[in-house]
Formats: structure tokens, C-alpha cells, sequence
């Protein structure tokens, strides 16, 4: 066990070590893998149990714009914007959740509404253009370095605003898996009724793990914002940011705690890898060869690069201690 | 009755026979195989694009083309079916799904890939008919007709054929059918290459109304899993009358407000009816 926690300490350093040697571009990267890992495992709280939304862009866009707009209309700091917007997707998860689950509305038509609800949000973005600048996106008034405002033009600050924000959604994944809501959620997945049975109260418990992760997506589409100082409706909360979500975290795996995680640094290496290697003229490789993958991955490895990692190893540890016995 | 409204109403008819078409093709599918093509639009741009390449660059007739066309996307659906659905048919529904999801961005990355962002137009300009003060697009009276014609052959495939007999007692009953001697595999394959087909005329009739670029999927694309889970996914007369509804709000909505409000709209209405009516319209 000790050896297991000077790891994680040994990892812990290398990553707050990390801004200090590295060029500004790999910081970049770092952090949208930070930030979209966060996302990612947001969105893996509630999959991983069976609820397969493919509208969180309707998450990530409330809490990527309400603090922007009431920054440059009203001079909110994020400090404020951010919890409201926080709050309000919440709200929204509560909204869309509890009819679902009242009704039973599962499966495929549980996909289905979400993917509704992902279109209602971006196309209110882009219906509201006075406002929100439509699909030309929107841009926050920039200050320059200030706290008030949450914006550096460092980017070691948003290295580490991340990082904490990565950590922190890792420490939600933990405590979601080793509370008892847990088991709750597992037998709930596996069969609703039985579970209602046995006294499970199916509602709140799936209702928490929505609203958990409606909260955790947009705090990242909230960070997200504030770092690119830029917004727009297709790129923070369109069918392909919700499609993007849900496939990234699946190729990782999100049955595992890291697996949203790897889904992140793989996804994103591969496409800076095929832009700086290939340039643009070859635009959309990236995407094609994601495709490809994303399908091999649904169909011969549906728990992700992590949980098929953790079969191996599992495998072998029976086999080893098979002989011993 | 203000003229622009009755236009409007009217325009809206005649979108949703390519709704109704699309969505009968996608129904069909899931009826049977009961899988849900989230990449079926993208099937379509397919076909689009072989018309645009086919006709305004190789300069084939147009007929030929839009019948290469229908030919060339059955055969994908056929090929979707065999690469993607046939070896997780087993597992959940759900991975079926997000497996064609997975073809969405293979499909819309390689088109971006071969032909770039670009609108093309195929060049036609059908000329617009006048009927009293009221303005009509011929191009899309007869995407119309065409959308009920196919929807007419495939009803009378479906009723008067053997082949189209045994896809219907399918849909009723998956393991029954096993032992009345049809043979499972071969009617999916059939299904998908008509479902291909359907889209494959879709696109001939989209063709001549829209530019084809690599996303245009996504513009239709929602519209039509929300059409057919309004209906009753499955349930074929249901997707028709729910292509014809949506299609009136989205027309009716943008003469009242614009085009993204009535497709707010028209998408809240669908989360709102999932739940008073999560069966579908029809069904009570």
C-alpha cells in the first residue's frame, strides 16, 4: 500500500513539476487534456451506470456562457458567474432527469432526448444572437492578468487551475465508488425493478448522479471559456461536443477511474499528432482514423483501452495465483 | 388568411414528404433490427455527393446518376450492416448505437478529407411555380411526389411480397419467425440495403434543393431520430404523421419567428410529447 501511495505522490510531483520545463505549446495541450479529461469523467459518472446522454454540450454550453455574459453585460466576476452557471445546468439535469426517470424513458430514447435537449440549448445560443454573438461565438472583455476577473494570460495559472479541477473530479469519481450510492446504482443498472424492490429508492439515486455530473460538465465548460476567452456555440455545446464526449471517454473506458482520462490523452495527442505531422492540408484525418477507432472500440473492447488494461492484469494475477494454491 | 402563412403551411407539406421518406427508412431499420442508425443522415451526403460527382463533374445524365446513386448507398447499407451491426447484434442496443455513431465521424471526417468544406451545388435550378400570389419551388413539389411515391412502393413491397411479408413478421416476432423457415440474416441484409435505398433517394431529392458539404447530416439528422421517436420508433404510419407536424412547426415557427427558434421549438415539443406520449403520437 505504501508503495502504491509513493507513486502516486511520485506522479502527483512530476505533474506540478511539469510547468516549469515546458514549452508553452505542451502547456497548452496539457491543459485542454486536463480540462476535457474533467469533462470526460463528468460525463463517465453518469454513463458508466447506463444513462448514456449524448446531450452534455447542453451542459457545458450553459456553464460555458452564463458567466461569460454576465461578465461583459453586468460585470460579474466569474467568481459569481461561474456557481450560477454551475447551479443552472443542475437545474437543467434536474429538468430533463426526472421526467426521464419518472417515465422510464431508457436506452435508446434516454439518448435520443438528450440529444434533443443538447440541440435546444445550441440553437437558443445561436437564435439569441444579439446576445450571444450566435455561431460567430463570443468573446469575454478581456483585463488582462486579474484575479477578479479569472483570466491570466500565463498559462501556468490555468495549468494549475485545471489540474486542481482534474483532481477534484477524480476525488467525486471515488467518492461516487466507494459510497454506498455505489452498489445502489450498480444494482439499478442491471435490473431497475429488482431494485426498486429490495428498497433502492431508484429516483434519487439516479437523479443524483445526473445533476453530479450536469454540475461537473459545466464547471468545465466554465474553466473552458475562461481559458480560450472565446465561445462558440458549435464548439462548446453542438451534437459534435456531446458525440466527442461520450466517444472519448469510451475508448478510455469509463468503467475506470482513469479511463475518461487515457480517452482524453489519446484523443487529443492523436489529433495535435496528425495536424503538426500532416498539416492542413490533410484536415479531417484526425477525425477519420477517430472513427475508425471508435467503432473497432465499441465492437471488440466496449469497456475501453483502461478496462480491457485491467482484464489483462486481472487475468494474469488468477493465473499466477492459481499454482500457489 | 395572410399569403405568407399559407406559404409557409405549404412549404412546410412539402418538407416533410422528405422527412416522412427519411424517417420511414430509418423506422424500417429499427423495426426490424432494431437498431437506431445514428449515422443514417450521413448516409444521405453520401449519396449527394456521388450525384454532385457523377453529374456536374463527369456530366452523366442526371437520371443515371441519382440511380448510381440509390444503387451506391444501398450497397453502404448493406456494408454498414455486415462491418458494424452483424458482429455486436448480441450485445446492448445502446453499443449499436453508438457504433454507427462512430461511422458519423468516419463518414463526415473522410468526406471532409476527399472533397474539403466546400458547398457544391449540382447546378440545377428548377424554376419556381406560380400559383396566384403564392410561390412554390418546383424542385421541391417534386421531392414531394417522389417521397410519396417511394413511400407507396415500399408499402406495397412490404404487404404484397414474400420477402416484404417475412420483414413485417419480423418486426412482430424476432424468434418466432427463426422457426418458420426465414432465414434472419438474409432479411436484415435486405432491410439495410432498403433503408440504404431510401436515403439514397432522399439524397437524389435533397440534391436538388441543398448544397452538399461534409455536415450536412447534422442540420437534418436530429430531426429525423426525433421525428421517428415521436412517431413510435418502429412504427411506420406514426413516423409519417410526425414527419408532417414537425415539418409544419419548423415551417410555421420560422414565418413567426426564425429558423433556429422554430427548430428550438420543434425540439422541445419532441422532449414534451416523450413524455406525455413516450410510445408515440399514436399509440395511447
Amino acid at each position: 500500500m505504501s508503495a502504491r501511495y509513493a507513486t502516486l505522490v511520485g506522479w502527483l510531483g512530476i505533474l506540478i513539476a511539469l510547468p516549469f520545463f515546458t514549452p508553452p505549446y505542451f502547456m497548452h495541450l496539457l491543459i485542454q487534456i486536463l480540462l476535457w479529461s474533467f469533462v470526460y469523467s463528468a460525463w463517465s459518472i453518469m454513463g458508466r451506470f447506463g444513462f448514456v446522454s449524448l446531450g452534455h454540450g447542453a451542459f457545458m454550453g450553459v456553464g460555458a456562457y452564463v458567466p461569460a455574459l454576465l461578465w461583459n453585460y453586468y460585470d460579474v466576476t466569474p467568481w459569481v458567474g461561474i456557481p450560477l452557471g454551475v447551479v443552472l445546468s443542475a437545474l437543467l439535469g434536474l429538468v430533463i432527469g426526472y421526467p426521464c426517470f419518472r417515465l422510464k424513458v431508457v436506452g435508446h430514447y434516454f439518448a435520443l432526448v438528450t440529444l434533443a435537449l443538447g440541440q435546444v440549448v445550441m440553437l437558443s445560443i445561436v437564435a439569441a444572437r444579439d446576445i450571444t454573438g450566435g455561431s460567430l461565438g463570443f468573446t469575454p472583455k478581456a483585463v488582462g492578468h486579474s484575479w477578479f476577473a479569472l483570466q491570466f494570460p500565463e498559462k501556468v495559472y490555468f495549468y494549475a487551475i485545471s489540474l486542481a479541477l482534474w483532481l477534484g473530479g477524480l476525488a467525486v469519481w471515488r467518492w461516487i465508488d466507494r459510497g454506498i450510492g455505489r452498489e445502489a446504482l450498480d444494482a439499478i443498472s442491471e435490473d431497475e425493478e429488482a431494485a426498486a424492490a429490495i428498497g433502492i429508492n431508484v429516483m434519487r439515486e439516479k437523479l443524483r448522479v445526473t445533476v453530479i455530473s450536469a454540475a461537473l460538465t459545466a464547471l468545465g465548460g466554465a474553466i473552458y471559456g475562461q481559458y480560450l476567452m472565446y465561445l462558440n456555440p458549435e464548439t462548446v455545446s453542438g451534437i459534435g461536443v456531446s458525440l466527442q464526449i461520450v466517444f472519448a471517454a469510451i475508448v478510455g473506458g469509463m468503467y475506470a477511474m482513469l479511463g475518461p482520462t487515457v480517452g482524453a490523452l489519446l484523443t487529443i495527442s492523436l489529433n495535435e499528432g496528425l495536424r503538426v505531422g500532416f498539416g492542413t492540408s490533410f484536415i479531417g484525418a484526425a477525425n477519420t482514423i477517430y472513427g475508425v477507432l471508435l467503432i473497432l472500440c465499441i465492437i471488440f473492447m466496449p469497456r475501453g483501452i483502461v478496462g480491457m488494461l485491467q482484464n489483462m492484469t486481472f487475468r494474469r494475477r488468477r493465473t499466477k495465483a492459481v499454482p500457489a494454491e | 388568411m395572410d399569403i405568407y402563412l399559407l406559404e409557409a403551411i405549404i412549404n412546410g407539406i412539402l418538407l416533410g414528404g422528405v422527412l416522412a421518406l427519411l424517417a420511414l427508412g430509418l423506422n424500417l431499420i429499427f423495426g426490424v433490427i432494431d437498431v437506431v442508425w445514428i449515422a443514417y443522415a450521413d448516409l444521405v451526403m453520401c449519396g449527394m455527393y456521388v450525384i454532385f460527382w457523377l453529374y456536374a463533374e463527369f456530366g452523366w445524365p442526371l437520371p443515371l446518376a441519382c440511380a448510381v446513386a440509390i444503387v451506391g448507398v444501398a450497397a453502404l447499407g448493406v456494408l454498414v450492416h455486415l462491418l458494424i451491426i452483424a458482429p455486436i447484434l448480441g450485445s446492448a442496443p445502446i453499443n449499436q448505437l453508438l457504433a454507427t455513431g462512430g461511422l458519423l465521424f468516419f463518414l463526415q471526417s473522410f468526406a471532409t478529407l476527399l472533397f474539403g468544406t466546400e458547398f457544391r451545388n449540382i447546378g440545377i435550378r428548377l424554376p419556381i411555380i406560380e400559383l396566384g400570389d403564392i410561390y412554390v419551388s418546383s424542385a421541391r413539389l417534386l421531392a414531394f411526389a417522389m417521397a410519396l411515391v417511394g413511400a407507396v412502393a415500399l408499402y406495397f413491397f412490404l404487404k404484397r411480397t414474400f420477402i416484404g411479408t417475412a420483414i413485417r413478421a419480423i418486426a412482430q416476432d424476432r424468434d418466432i419467425v427463426g422457426l418458420m423457415g426465414v432465414d434472419q440474416r438474409r432479411i436484415y441484409l435486405v432491410t439495410s440495403a432498403i433503408g440504404g435505398a431510401l436515403a439514397g433517394l432522399a439524397a437524389c431529392l435533397l440534391a436538388l434543393q441543398y448544397d452538399v458539404h461534409p455536415f450536412i447530416g447534422n442540420t437534418f439528422g436530429p430531426l429525423i431520430f426525433m421525428i421517428c421517436v415521436l412517431g413510435g420508433l418502429g412504427d411506420m404510419i406514426g413516423g409519417f404523421v410526425a414527419a408532417f407536424i414537425i415539418s409544419q412547426i419548423i415551417s410555421i415557427g420560422g414565418y413567426y419567428a426564425n429558423t433556429e427558434l422554430s427548430y428550438v421549438l420543434a425540439f422541445a415539443f419532441f422532449i414534451v410529447l416523450m413524455f406525455v406520449r413516450p410510445r408515440g403520437i399514436l399509440v395511447r
